[in-house]
């Protein structure tokens, strides 16, 4: 039978010659990720009796989504995430650090071939690197600790085909936003989503990562790019650890294809409260925006502060807009601070916090008062995701977008500027 | 495995994890405190409608959608929720409820038509709900066997506890 490149992954991984969707398999973990929000996953660990993670060197936590500890409450949780790690010998990334799905790159752990689990529906960014990678739920993942494998059912793969070429000013973020408002939040539910086509081959490894990342929004299970000479050149300037590239049959079937010519494709916001209504900046160009937010795992990286920062270069954001900057690591913080980029960023008004989720997940840095309305480079715009007010509105654009609104004060597309 | 109850009916769709339960109160430890804030950020009266009402709860398409947060199906279990009936939900707030034991079944049809308090029995192994006041039967999908085994453990805790004390002797 012809099997897809994941397939083989998973097949490879539940020690089988072949796996067939729909099929429930054991997989073997290459790396499990844990973030702050989910000590329950130390919690369930204990009352499944569990003793020793399997293996300390593939286990990860991440004080990520709420750092530094914004109260009380998350202080305690970070402080048992100390303990546990202590306890555990495991790896843990404390709140200088930043996020995790960005920091795993960064240190070549992310691998074509490898099984990836995290407690965090983002996870399936990691496709981009071909990487099966998918999130969990806390106590799933402390069956995983426990295990060092976990069930998966064997998912279809459907074909995203990006054709074209994108124009100056028109990111990755716009190519995701498009596709979602082509095809809706639910088409990759239970499936893996690959990306290709000329778009995705042209793109650098953190662009490509928008894309894979926003495939969560998409409802997908994992994603999957297929690795390239751009993919293993990024990956061997981390590491030099192997790993197996797996091939795609010629003759595997898609479940699905969708093929997209994004030779025109003009700057994208997906407009409150869905991240399914994209829709061109120009169509709704002029709304005023009181905050805008470069940061998260899909818009805080070291190309989108760049391209951000060379936007605003002696430049300041007008009045009456903030602009609130939060880089996804410290790598990428260093380098803003290396290239100037810091520099021009505050120079131009930008409130910058320290790396991490921050305003993202709604828990600190950046929170929106109820009927404010916000533009950021995040991933989504669901009622109450920036602080709880269900009455907040979240505009989801690129950080090219973003920077253009922040020097206006209103939504506009930076080839308008 | 047979579910019987009145429901409580909230047919919309994509009701993601931050309406369940907004992100702020993940850091609750106590689970009875956070279910207070049960499905807040979609219908605030929802919470008391399975105190007073029943406790099936009925929702739309893509429910569950968003964060990967267990408490979306903490709170709901705390809250007094039997089994949730949706037109479908996203992958990891499923895998959350198999794991916790919550029964969760796929029916296209009763979310458009049942009446908030109206009596049903569910099948869960056949995937098929009944309308007690009419005998309407719906048709839904039916858990896999693999599902219905952890559904039959009570979820992943009391399987993996069998598994290590079964270890230790
Ligand atoms: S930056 Fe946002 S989307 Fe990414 S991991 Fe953090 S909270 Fe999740």
């Amino acid at each position: 039978m012809a099997m897809h490149a994941v397939h083989k992954m998973l097949a490879a991984a539940a020690d089988k010659t072949e796996v067939r969707p729909g099929e429930v398999i054991t997989a073997k973990i290459d790396l499990a990720g844990i973030n702050d929000v989910y000590l329950i996953v130390v919690r369930s660990f204990k009352e499944m009796l569990g003793e020793k993670v399997w293996d300390v060197d593939k286990v990860h936590i991440f004080l990520d989504h709420n750092a530094p500890a914004s109260d009380l409450k998350v202080a305690e949780a970070h402080k048992a995430f100390r303990e546990f790690a202590e306890e555990q010998g495991c790896h843990i990334d404390d709140i200088n650090e930043g996020i995790g799905h960005n920091l795993l790159p960064e240190r070549g752990l992310v691998r074509p071939g490898n099984i990836i689990v995290i407690t965090d529906s983002h996870t399936p960014i990691h496709g981009a690197y071909g990487a099966f990678a998918a999130g969990l739920g806390a106590t799933d993942m402390a069956a995983v600790l426990i295990n060092g494998s976990t069930w998966f059912r064997v998912p279809d793969v459907i074909n995203v085909r990006l054709d074209g070429k994108l124009q100056d000013g028109v990111m990755a973020k716009d190519a995701a936003l498009y596709v979602l408002g082509q095809l809706g939040s639910e088409f990759g539910t239970y499936k893996v989503i690959e990306f290709s086509g000329s778009v995705v081959e042209a793109l650098s490894m953190e662009e490509r990562t928008v894309l894979t990342v926003m495939a969560t929004e998409m409802g997908a299970k994992s994603t999957y790019i297929k690795p390239d000479k751009t993919t293993i050149d990024d990956i061997r300037r981390h590491t030099d650890a192997p790993f197996v590239v797996h091939e795609t049959d010629p003759d595997f079937k898609y479940a699905e294809e969708y093929v997209f010519d994004l030779t025109n494709l003009k700057s994208q916001v997906a407009v409150p409260h869905s991240v399914e209504n994209a829709r061109d900046v120009d169509a709704v160009e002029g709304i005023p925006i009181n905050q805008v937010f470069v940061g998260s795992c899909t818009g805080g990286k070291r190309y989108d502060i760049e391209v951000v920062a060379k936007a605003l270069e002696g430049k300041k954001i007008a009045p009456n807009t903030r602009l609130v900057v939060t880089m996804a690591t410290k790598d990428v913080l260093k380098e803003s601070i290396e290239k100037g980029y810091y520099q021009i960023l505050v120079d131009a008004g930008a409130t910058i916090n320290s790396p991490g989720c921050g305003a993202c997940s709604g828990l600190l840095g950046g929170i929106i008062a109820a009927k404010e309305r916000c533009v950021s480079t995040a991933n989504r715009n669901f009622p109450g995701r920036m602080g709880g007010s269900v009455e907040a509105e979240v505009y989801l654009t690129s950080p090219l977008t973003a920077a253009a609104t922040a020097l206006t004060g209103k939504l506009i597309s930076y080839n308008k500027l | 495995m047979k579910i019987s109850g009145k429901v409580v009916v909230y047919n919309h769709d994509n009701i993601s994890t931050d309406q369940i339960i907004p992100g702020p109160y993940g850091y609750i430890q106590d689970m009875k405190e956070m279910a207070e804030h049960a499905l807040e950020g979609a219908d605030r009266t929802l919470r008391q409608r399975f105190r007073t009402v029943g406790n099936i709860f009925v929702a739309g398409s893509n429910f569950g959608c968003g964060s990967s947060r267990e408490f979306a199906v903490i709170v709901l279990k705390e809250s007094g929720v039997q089994a949730v009936i949706v037109k479908s939900a996203a992958r990891i707030w499923y895998r959350n409820a198999v794991n916790l034991g919550l029964p969760v079944l796929f029916c296209p049809t009763l979310p458009e038509s049942i009446k908030e308090g109206a009596e049903v029995e569910i099948d869960l192994a056949a995937g098929t709900i009944c309308e007690v006041a009419t005998g309407v039967i719906h048709k839904g999908e039916a858990p896999s066997d693999f599902i219905m085994g952890m559904y039959k453990e009570g979820g992943i805790k009391p399987m993996m506890r069998k598994q290590a004390l079964a270890k230790r002797d």
